[in-house]
């Protein structure tokens, strides 16, 4: 039984958030403060002729303005093909392309005006389908000279910037085997993470040339890396400071606004730049969850066993993929979601597009690809007669089963989450519709996800311990919203038997707190919290080692408890950790050891690489968060409305450090995945989003929320901290594939693009209504093309 | 030019010369360092720039400073008197209902207004009073329970 972990300790943030105390980047303001405002491209597909700052640094009180020219670098987390502002050609509406630092944000405003800019428009390209056509204008001619990962193809001479394929077993033979097939494809459109606070950042070039960057960011030390990369500078010349962060969801895992800012401080040496993005420009600037196409053909058997599958996803990457490429990855190592499929063939294909940069985004390709998985599993199921939720259980991985990549897996929970949503939503039971034009209908889908990182990426984290029993604690992982202050806390408490109260967190400077990858992939809990738990163990060593010589017991024979080292034998025999934090004093007055710092670093053990061919690994990733969700929802049949009534959620975490916090990330995921099920669709023509703004582009509201049951499970992940997996992203990806099979269960309609909106429910109320989806249109949005094809053999 | 105005904000009188374009939320974030106040949006469709001016939780991007003449405003630097937490901060805390921090400030004044003009509201009013409140991360529930509890409904 632990004393910390598991329980539901409040918010060690709480105070400061609650009382506007909290300190987020657009809040800082520092003396000689200059502002910036950005030039964005007007074409979706330009080469620029020329820029034309001279009027604009005419002006009064302008200070610097740069260009592509000042920043010539490419970078990338996984694939270098970007700048931080357009060199050669224009991508994307709303690239930046000059940046301009001024006394006032309105002369900085009146500054940008001023920039002219001569554009020879090229022809441009807005879908994945039509960017990977052979004669498809190029939007990256260089891209088989760029860096890139070695986990990663891209295909010059393409707009292809990365192909991952899967390969496992004898797909045709799987396909001979199968009694059915059936072939279905859907679409997901891009949509925002739309946090609260916009992108901010503070840059500071000092005389010596070193340059601090106060960002709104998840991954301090990634950005620091990437800014090295763009900057030519020495890491130890670039300080990365994250204070508070408004909500991130992926958004601010890269890294943007950083490198306009900092080119613009080094022509202002000395004094700090601001950048803080609008809501548009957030939205249209920064980075998007990308577009995906798939398509998906499911070979069963009689009985239910899923015996092939053959899935393809087109990524719409955008006009820069540098983190892209690694959706499309976790898309391919992940391609038949939580199932157990002996044979399967998957191609995954990142494709460079003129729109807005797709980015990482809260599930990184699980939402979009599960939302495919998890409609057509049911649209088997019922082709074949079987329940939704029996048709799971049967094909869900086991104890020992398989992933795509041959990966062989045990403590496996899926089956309980299944379980537990088929409970929570009363699977079976008919709901009366609140109406005479009202009809009900209850939906399941399930969901696997791993955090989609190298191999190799580290974690590190330093506890101090005070010489009055206190303990401060540092690490990069970052706070943004999840509690990971609280969580990581925890656990060094746990180990330490120090309060949580009595732990100050310390985190996101690059110069003071230690190595973190990033804040990404619902990792932080299992990542930083083993290099936590080590440094904390590592503390306790120390202390214990001391505490043997000053009580003259063996060190085996202690251990700590309730802030002190006690013997084992003897309780009275014990030396308080105050009193050890600055070493031993010895009976002579002379001392020993000195201060008590513990430190941990960690790598998930054993994760190698696949092979290049057929994407078969043992260990392609560190652990699988399974989960389920069960919908129950009424449709107004007079205006196609959508009522989601009630939300059963089970995920299986490992060990829930925090279960009031875990239910928090799953209540919070429900409604950014509701959100993104029914609200959601950055609308774009040619390559402009048309909806930059929370009037045009809905994100739930408080009216919005279903009931909520949360449900936890804890199958113990053997190489997580006290047995915790992560749950932050796998919270929202199964709500809109659950919701839109509901649909199917209430009307027989089948739905095949996001959002799930009232126009084209009622489309499809009208157009054949009570149909089997053999017969089911192509419901797709405005974005997609291509036909649903529902046939049976 | 600059017009002359006095107000009260947190119970403090203030007397201030400000530019007639200049909002609210920019008055008090940049001249007055009360900076709990955020701007999401700029445009009154977020609500994190929420703020109390004489009883009633507005939007203050969207109000000019010079409108703020003569007027009461509470900001949420204001709502804990002496050290104490208001119990909507103290029950924002137990419930968990907030996560990233962001929407906080805003949401707990249009909770304090709700509270202040109506001390046991109805689920319903409390989703009438937060429903320009909009908040990321934490799906709303625990946010609605909290000002339940902080206006007596749940122990």
């Amino acid at each position: 039984m632990y004393k910390y972990v598991g329980q539901s300790v409040k918010r060690v943030d709480g105070l400061d958030k609650v009382t506007g105390y909290a300190k987020y980047v657009d809040d800082l303001k520092m003396p000689g403060m200059l502002y910036a405002k950005i030039k964005t491209s007007p074409y979706a597909h330009a080469r620029i002729i020329k820029v034309d700052t001279s009027k604009a640094e005419a002006l009064e009180g302008v200070k610097a303005v740069i260009t592509g020219k000042d920043v010539p670098n490419r970078v990338g987390l996984y694939l270098e093909d970007k700048t931080f502002l357009a060199t050669d050609k224009v991508r994307f509406i709303g690239e930046p392309v000059a940046a301009v630092a001024a006394v006032t944000p309105e002369i900085a405003e009146e500054a940008v005006e001023l920039i002219e800019v001569e554009y020879e428009e090229l022809p441009a390209v807005f879908s994945a389908m039509d960017a990977i056509k052979h004669d498809a204008p190029l939007i990256h001619e260089d891209l088989g000279n760029y860096k890139y990962g070695s986990i990663f193809f891209p295909k010059p001479g393409t707009n292809i910037s990365n192909h991952y394929k899967i390969r496992k077993g004898d797909i045709e033979k799987g396909f001979a085997e199968a009694d059915y097939i059936m072939e279905n494809e859907f679409y997901v459109p891009h949509i925002q993470h739309a946090p609260i606070e916009n992108h901010s950042v503070i840059a500071l070039t000092e005389p010596s040339g070193k340059v601090t960057v106060w960002s709104s960011c998840q991954s301090p030390y990634a950005v620091r890396k990437a800014l090295s990369v763009a900057f030519n500078l020495p890491l130890n010349k670039i300080r990365v400071i994250s204070p508070a962060v408004g909500g991130g969801f992926g958004g601010k895992a890269g890294t943007t606004l950083e490198g306009i800012t900092i080119p613009l401080s080094q022509k202002c040496m000395g004094r700090p730049v601001k950048l803080t993005y609008t809501r548009e420009e957030d939205m249209v600037c920064s980075f998007v969850r990308q577009g995906c196409l798939a398509r998906i053909k499911t070979g069963v058997k009689k009985d239910g066993r899923i015996v092939a599958e053959e899935n393809t996803f087109y990524w719409e990457g955008g006009a820069y993929t540098e983190y892209g490429v690694n959706i499309t990855r976790a898309g391919g190592y992940a391609s038949t979601g939580p199932y157990d499929i002996p044979n399967v063939k998957a191609d995954s294909y990142c494709v460079y597009t003129n729109q807005p940069v797709g980015g990482p985004y809260r599930g990184f390709g699980m939402s979009e690809i599960h939302f495919a998985i998890e409609q057509n599993l049911d649209m088997v199921a019922a082709e074949l007669g079987i329940d939704p939720v029996e048709f799971r259980k049967i094909n869900a991985i086991k104890e020992g089963g398989h992933t795509v990549t041959g990966q062989q897996l045990f403590n496996v929970g899926i089956t309980k989450c299944i379980e537990a949503v088929e409970k929570d939503i009363e699977w079976g039971k008919k709901e009366k519709p609140s109406g005479p034009n009202k009809v009900r209908g209850k939906g399941i889908a399930c969901m696997y996800k791993a955090p989609s990182q190298p191999n190799n990426v580290a974690s590190s984290a330093l506890i101090k311990i005070n010489e009055d029993g206190t303990a401060n604690l540092l690490v990069t992982a970052m706070d943004i919203g999840q509690g990971s202050n609280t969580a990581l806390a925890q656990i060094a408490a746990e180990v330490l038997t120090i309060p949580v109260e009595k732990i100050s967190v310390v985190t996101g400077d690059t110069d003071v707190t230690p190595y973190e990858w990033q804040t990404v992939a619902s990792r932080i809990t299992y990542c930083a919290g083993n290099a936590v738990k080590k440094a904390a163990e590592d503390a306790k060593e120390q202390m214990l080692k001391l505490a043997s010589i000053g009580l003259g017991l063996p060190a085996e024979y202690l251990e700590l408890r309730d802030e002190y080292v006690v013997s084992k034998i003897y309780p009275d025999r014990k030396i308080s950790i105050a009193d050890l934090a600055l070493g031993l004093t010895m009976p002579d007055g002379s001392g020993i050891h000195g201060p008590i710092i513990g430190r941990g670093s960690f790598i998930p053990p054993n994760v190698r690489n696949t092979d290049k061919e057929t994407g078969q690994g043992e260990k392609p990733v560190a652990f699988w968060t399974f989960g389920a969700q069960a919908v129950d929802i009424e449709i107004d049949l007079e205006t196609g409305q959508i009522e989601v009534l009630k939300v059963a959620a089970a995920y299986d975490v490992g060990k829930a450090i925090n279960p009031q916090l875990c239910q928090a990330q799953i209540e919070g995921g429900i409604v950014q995945g509701l959100g993104s099920a029914l609200l959601e669709h950055q609308i774009m023509n040619k390559g402009k989003v048309l909806n930059p703004n929370f009037v045009d582009y809905k994100i739930p509201a408080v009216r919005d929320v279903p009931e909520m049951i949360v449900r936890i499970i804890e199958v113990p992940e053997e190489t997580g901290p006290y047995g915790a997996r992560g749950v932050g992203e796998p919270a929202m990806v199964p709500t809109a594939p659950a919701i839109a099979n509901a649909i199917y269960n209430a009307l027989g309609i089948r739905i095949n693009s996001l959002p799930l909106t009232a126009e084209k429910v009622l489309y499809a109320i009208k157009n054949n209504k009570s149909v089997s989806c053999k017969l089911v249109k192509n419901n797709k949005g405005e974005d997609g093309e291509g036909q649903v094809k529902c046939g049976i053999n | 030019m600059k017009h002359k105005i006095s107000f009260t904000v947190n119970g403090e009188k203030v007397h201030m010369e400000v530019e007639a374009n200049k909002t609210l939320l920019r008055m008090l974030r940049e001249d007055l360092n009360l900076t709990g106040a955020k701007e999401g949006c700029g445009a009154g469709e977020c609500g994190s720039c929420t703020v109390i001016v004489d009883g009633k939780a507005v939007n203050s991007c969207m109000m000019l400073a010079v409108e703020a003449d003569g007027k009461d405003i509470i900001t949420v630097e204001g709502l804990a008197k002496n050290g104490v937490l208001d119990p909507l901060q103290q029950s924002f805390i137990n419930n968990a209902a907030l996560q990233c921090g962001y929407c906080t400030p805003g949401m707990l004044m249009s909770a304090k207004a709700l509270l202040m003009r109506n001390p046991n509201p109805s689920e319903d009013d409390i989703k009438e009073a937060i429903g320009g409140n909009l908040c990321r991360c934490t799906g709303y529930k625990v946010i609605v329970d909290a000002i339940k509890e902080a206006a007596g409904q749940i122990n």
